[in-house]
């Protein structure tokens, strides 16, 4: 049993029109029918583009909106039927990291107060001294100085406001924290601050994270199975390594190929998918297979049709397309959409300084080694090869 | 003879009853036709300041402009103001990192793109428009006709972005300055920007100053790069020397704080302690000292000097650089420490910032 399951889980939120009669139009359907379930001390990434409902969906399992159906399984209780009560009870096991810092501090509460407020809520510790001795000790597991108690957020840079917000989850001694982007605000040095205090306290506590970010290589280093959302949806999920090494599904390659990587060897030699247009309005998603609008590899049947469920394909790696299979034997090429090839013609100069240094450029050329050995069609990504 | 060519540019902000403050000093680099020219750096280094500066959107009040900037010949900081308004757009253009803040949401898109085809190629009604829609096509909008009635906010990012981008080269400028103009996209939509950028270079030869602070964008895009740090450029290299040998502490260290898709999984990454606070003037020595895993006391004895301690080209300001990344391995001193802002709550905290 893992210690928190969701099965089919939808969001979905009116569209109201009119003023003297309320009518509801539609329905955005934020998050439209997920399962997934998140091991213990374990972290579950979400990735996705924007409006694809991965900050709804992490604000639905702590029902800061509302579940319009599904369960949300935490623990052997389904939070979803519980009253408002004990649902506000359970949230000291489940806290949350949001992605603003400063816009999620109260700028006139000092933090030792931003820090008390919960345990107040909660009932933790009897008195003012032993909290402020509970405050202390977690803002030094977070790496924030004991003076810190009497400042203002508006006296800590974006990195330490970020370490506020983390404090803030664990002086409950959560279970799950669910992080909201925690590190899209903060500047590249201070990022890595950051993911590795999250990390680091992991370890230590035994957390369970859930981690929603639109950067797919900050989910892929800290979380163990990676969940892409598409539309409301989950498209493909896999253990972390897996999901890099062969991603399966159209869209997971498109965005996997789309992340530049911080290596010009890397970049010059990789094959780009690029999507057209942009993601249809979750108000009026798309018949069929959410992605069908967009897919390079779309088909004629079945895929504005008949909408795919998420199966497993082995290893735990599951995938919503009705495809898969003869997209990664390369059976099936890529119809349209595709860049200009971008594909690493032998004839670029790589008079390789890179090689020896830092060590880097090992996996690198593992990437770009793929279209060479390649598939038909020059479709088959690079990493969908050579599952 | 290059394009642009900037020599030492130094900005500085002024304000009654306060400090001077230099927000970009010395920073110098030139931009060829067809080239692509990176300024990275994190928030604060003076990046976009240096990209205002070049296109004389900088506020005449309160700054004080330094150093040289040539386009072509002529001295940009030395134009008059009506000048400066014909060469922007057709000489030079630039591209912002908001799209929506940087349209009138007033204004149908179509308005927009024509008002500077009628201020600087005279085209007046249907053939304005008729270029506009062109325009709008090249950039890759579907539905160009359509979309000129638009308004902004109609328009989602990515082709906001495109917009921005169609006026930017509705005069075919020889040099566009792109400041962070994918940072506000998602990556899918961020790799068709891109592209559009790449596609502009090669064909037009455009030449394209491109200012982020994605040292992936960087990666894929430039040819040169210069790393900036609190306003001056810390190493200057071609883009494979840069990301194969990086010799500054910085950019090394900005290498390593990034989480890539394609390293192996397990590993902490190694952040650059403390933060963009923490620095001392340059004056003083290198601002970046206190942050510094490479320091030797010599960084505090005056500003260090952009010189080309390994190979020509490869231009780096630091006494003591990375010569190998092992290099880093035994810190050499403890770093220095220095209370250097007056408001923060800031004492030293091993592995926190400040």
């Amino acid at each position: 049993m893992s210690l928190l399951e969701l099965s089919d889980v939808k969001v979905h939120f009116p569209v109201r029109k009119g003023i003297l009669f309320d009518r509801v139009v539609g329905h955005v359907q934020a998050v439209d029918g997920i399962s997934l379930s998140v091991e213990a001390g374990q972290t579950y990434g979400l990735v996705g583009e924007s409006g694809c409902g991965k900050t709804t969906l992490g604000r639905a399992i702590l029902r800061l909106v509302d579940i319009t159906d599904g369960e949300v399984v935490f623990d052997g209780t389904d939070l979803a039927q519980l009253p408002e009560e004990e649902m506000r009870r359970s949230r000291r096991r489940l806290q949350m990291v949001f992605q603003d810092p400063l816009g999620s501090l109260n700028p006139r509460q000092n933090i030792e107060s931003i820090l008390a407020e919960g345990m107040d809520a909660h009932g933790i510790g009897d008195t003012r001294e032993e909290r402020r001795e509970r405050i202390l000790k977690v803002l030094d597991r977070v790496g924030l100085p004991d003076h810190a108690l009497g400042r203002y957020p508006h006296e800590f840079s974006g990195g330490q406001r970020q370490r506020i917000g983390i404090a803030r989850a664990l002086v409950l001694e959560p279970d799950v924290i669910i992080c909201d982007e925690p590190v899209s605000a903060l500047d590249v040095s201070i990022q890595a601050q950051v993911i590795n205090l999250l990390e680091e306290l992991q370890e230590q506590l035994g957390l369970t994270y859930v981690v929603i970010a639109h950067d797919l290589a900050v989910v892929r280093h800290i979380s163990d199975v990676i969940g892409v959302m598409y539309l409301g949806s989950l498209v493909e999920e896999a253990p972390s390594d897996d999901l890099y090494a062969s991603p399966r599904h159209p869209y997971t390659k498109a965005l996997m190929s789309a992340v530049p990587v911080p290596d010009p060897e890397v970049e010059d030699t990789r094959e780009r998918i690029l999507l057209t247009g942009d993601l249809p309005s979750p108000s009026n998603p798309p018949a069929g297979c959410r992605f069908h609008t967009r897919c390079p590899w779309r088909q004629p049947t079945r895929c504005d049709t008949e909408r795919p469920g998420l199966t497993d394909i082995g290893g735990g790696h599951k995938v919503a397309c009705h495809f898969v299979n003869e997209i990664a034997s390369g059976e099936l090429a890529p119809t349209s959409a595709l860049a200009p090839d971008m594909l690493g013609d032998s004839e670029s100069p790589v008079d390789d300084p890179g090689g020896d240094s830092a060590g880097d450029s090992g996996e690198g050329e593992d990437a770009a080694s793929g279209p060479a050995s390649g598939a038909p069609g020059s479709g088959g990504k690079a990493a969908g090869t050579n599952a | 003879m290059s394009l642009l060519s900037v020599d030492e540019l130094a900005v500085t902000f002024t304000a009654k009853g306060r400090k001077d403050f230099q927000a970009v000093s010395g920073v110098s680099f030139s931009v060829d036709q067809g080239e692509v020219i990176g300024l990275v750096g994190e928030s604060g280094c003076g990046k976009s300041v240096t990209s205002l500066a070049l296109m004389g959107l900088l506020p005449s009040k309160g700054v004080r402009v330094g150093g040289r900037a040539e386009f072509d010949g002529t001295d940009l900081f030395g134009l008059r103001k009506s000048q400066l308004r014909d060469m922007r757009g057709t000489q030079l253009a630039m591209i912002f990192q908001d799209p929506l803040s940087s349209l009138n949401p007033v204004v149908p898109i179509g308005v927009q793109v024509t008002e500077i085809l009628s201020r600087h190629r005279g085209l007046r009604g249907e053939k304005a428009r008729k270029e506009a829609a062109h325009l709008l096509e090249r950039v890759g909008i579907p539905d160009p006709t359509r979309r000129l009635k638009e308004y902004p906010h109609q328009l989602s990012g990515g082709m906001r972005q495109r917009a921005l981008i169609a006026m930017a080269v509705a005069c075919a400028p020889r040099l566009l300055i792109a400041d962070e103009p994918t940072t506000a996209l998602d990556v899918t939509i961020q790799a068709q920007i891109l592209e559009l950028l790449r596609e502009l270079v090669d064909q037009e030869g455009t030449a394209l100053l491109m200012i982020t602070h994605d040292l992936g964008v960087v990666a894929g895009l430039c040819d040169r790069v210069n790393v900036l740090y609190a306003g001056k450029a810390v190493e200057v290299a071609e883009r494979r020397e840069l990301f194969a040998s990086p010799m500054h502490p910085y950019a090394h260290g900005l290498l390593g704080s990034i989480p890539r898709l394609d390293s192996p999984r397990g590993q902490p990454l190694n952040p650059i302690r403390g933060s963009i606070n923490d620095q001392i003037a340059w004056a003083d020595g290198c601002a970046f000292a206190p942050r510094c895993d490479h320091y030797v006391m010599e960084c505090l004895t005056g500003t260090p000097q952009l010189t080309e301690p390994a190979a020509a080209g490869h231009g780096v300001r630091c006494v003591n650089p990375v010569r190998d990344s092992s290099d880093l391995d035994v810190p050499h001193l403890e770093a220095p420490v220095m209370d250097t802002t007056g408001s923060e709550a800031t004492t030293r905290h091993p592995g926190g910032e400040a």
